[in-house]
């Protein structure tokens, strides 16, 4: 031991080093197939888009469907109720974000979201709450007729998937 | 306390050579039955003993039940409900687990809050108490993923509610979220990971009560006197004395609990649970089991943003902070006085605590609205205040009352008292 000078690296500590770095690596690339399994898979990402008729839902009700395990709802909105989104001042909200932007254009009456709470995942009760939209029951998250965060712990408005109309009363989500 | 010499001697030939190649009978001798233990230990201090039961209980009926458990979510609940109505005497097994998943908590809250009362986890006994706090939280995820496996309605939204705990994480908190459930919403990958994981977990916790166990046979037990042992006169036999007084305790705590398995086995849980889970439909009203209220009162408590902190950030900022802030305690608490008896500030100031925490639970059952949400911030405001302002600033001003010589005069001076009383 005393014979090799300190300041100088040796074989011994190139070895030590470059085992070392191996170990780690190899450790590392062990871990990730280890980890990555728990991510969805294959089935879980397959299913992609779906289709559905808009057609037999009546004016003022909402209808919740089922989109990658995930709840979604749809909502034909009143002329009442459009008005009422449209007529709140954007820059007040919690997640700024105006009407127009939410639905698509000559479909205003359609709003379709996915229906788990920003907040924890909650499905939200439609048509109650302050603002005539949702009330989350779990926390007490309300959104107005546009879904948007009012009141209550979510920190962003309900999430709108990437839709779009097939014809006037048939859309594809997804 | 490291003067226990153990008075071991192998009494033949075999024991002889055992000893000298394993001494697992030595072992057993000086730490299960002659450990030295403070003589004046009250009924508060069985509730470790009865914990060791109650881990023993838990695993001997949970691994009962897989046995006749399905874990996919088309068959889980049908599973569960075959348990209790087909399975023999499953009626009885089952509902010894999940009650005794709740007396386990009784017991794991009095073991606490013993330890807070008489500062157990002032030195040297800091790694005993951090350990037993990993212990607490290991035991709420067991608790927390053994509750989803029944797969009704609380099950699905208790988990998406909980998990949806890590999507408040900024940037990461999504990705983190779909790796834990396996999907975008709480489903059969996330069923089939949590009853590995459950069935992992106690096993775990088992290892850790090892280092538990061997951290408390160091310096050996705190007391209510709150003195370090000083000689011989001061501490009793492990075994029989204490083995005993647990084995009394054990007994007496099987009443109540024998009393729910047998009259009452789903009074401790929720009516929601027994309809099957439905991921289209949230129950009105989403509670966790009793024993995580107090924690969830504080998630929910907070409702507004600080600064660049948004609501549900903050929420699950003060909920995890609730339980690291236990890993510094020793640190907070810097009165030299261990017992809550000797100090007479602290004692209506932790009583308030325990007050406080029950009040927690009961606003973690209520709605959030009105009267509660205000109420909420109130008691988590007095949750941290007791440990980030109460207790460092009693250690301060605190004159405590003067401390026993030692553990025997403790004891037997109370005695003389009453003796010349009689």
């Amino acid at each position: 031991m005393a014979t090799v000078s300190e300041n100088k690296a040796t074989r011994r500590d190139f070895l030590y080093i470059a085992a070392g770095a191996v170990g780690v690596v190899g450790v590392a690339g062990a871990a990730w197939p280890l980890i990555h399994q728990l991510n969805p898979d294959a089935s879980v990402l397959a299913l992609a888009s779906i289709q559905f008729d808009l057609a037999p839902i009546p004016e003022g009700s909402s209808v919740t469907i089922m989109w990658r395990g995930m709840p979604v709802f749809v909502r034909h909105r009143t002329a009442a109720e459009i008005e009422a989104a449209r007529a709140v001042d954007v820059s007040t909200l919690r997640d700024p974000e105006a009407d127009e932007d939410r639905v698509q254009e000559g479909h205003e009456q359609w709003l379709i979201m996915l229906a788990n709470c920003t907040h924890l995942g909650c499905v939200p009760v439609g048509e109650s709450g302050e603002f005539d939209g949702w009330f989350c029951p779990c926390h007490g998250s309300q959104f107005d007729t546009a879904g948007r965060i009012r009141r209550g712990p979510a920190p962003t408005n309900l999430v709108v998937p990437p839709y779009e109309f097939l014809t006037d009363t048939t859309i594809q989500i997804g | 306390m490291a003067n226990h010499a153990g008075n071991y001697t192998p009494g033949n030939g075999l024991e002889r050579w055992l000893d000298e190649r394993l001494p697992i009978v030595r072992f057993s001798k000086e730490h299960l039955m002659d450990f030295p233990t403070p003589r004046n230990l009250n009924y508060w201090w069985t509730f470790g003993g009865i914990l060791a039961f109650m881990l023993v209980v838990q695993i001997a009926t949970g691994v009962i039940l897989v046995m006749h458990y399905t874990p996919h979510v088309d068959m889980a609940f049908a599973s569960v409900e075959h348990i209790r109505r087909d399975v023999n005497y499953g009626r009885i097994i089952q509902g010894t687990h999940a009650v005794g998943a709740s007396m386990f908590f009784v017991a794991l809250y009095v073991h606490m809050f013993r330890g807070l009362y008489y500062g157990s986890y002032k030195a040297p006994r800091e790694i005993i108490w951090m350990l037993g706090v990993i212990l607490f939280i290991l035991v709420m995820a067991t608790a927390f993923m053994g509750y989803v496996l029944p797969w009704g309605q609380m099950s699905l939204w208790g988990a998406t509610v909980i998990t949806g705990l890590f999507s408040a994480i900024p940037i990461l908190g999504e990705p983190i979220q779909t790796l834990l459930l396996g999907g975008f919403s709480v489903a059969n990958p996330t069923l089939n990971r949590f009853f590995s994981l459950h069935y992992l977990l106690p096993f775990i916790i088992a290892a850790v009560v090892v280092l538990h166990i061997w951290a408390l046979h160091v310096p050996g037990n705190n007391n209510p006197a709150g003195v370090e042992v000083k000689d011989s006169r001061d501490t009793l036999p492990f075994h029989p004395y204490y083995t005993m007084k647990d084995l009394f305790a054990i007994i007496v705590f099987l009443i109540p609990f024998a009393w729910f398995v047998f009259f009452a086995p789903d009074i401790l849980g929720h009516a929601d649970n027994y309809i099957p889970g439905d991921p289209l439909i949230t129950p009105a009203h989403i509670v966790p089991e009793w024993y995580l209220l107090p924690f969830y009162a504080m998630l929910r408590a907070i409702d507004f943003d600080v600064l660049f902190i948004e609501a549900r950030l903050g929420g699950v900022l003060i909920m995890f902070g609730s339980l690291a802030i236990l890993f510094v305690l020793p640190w907070l608490d810097r009165s030299r006085v261990r017992s809550g008896t000797f100090r007479p500030l602290f004692k209506p100031f932790y009583w308030l605590f325990v007050v406080n925490f029950v009040a927690l639970a009961y606003l973690g059952a209520q709605p959030a609205e009105g009267i509660y949400t205000v109420l909420s911030k109130i008691t988590t405001a007095y949750y941290f205040g007791y440990f980030l302002i109460i207790l460092p600033l009693l250690s301060r001003i605190e004159t405590p009352k003067p401390l026993p010589p030692s553990i025997a005069e403790s004891v037997l001076g109370e005695n003389k008292a009453k003796a010349a009383a009689a």
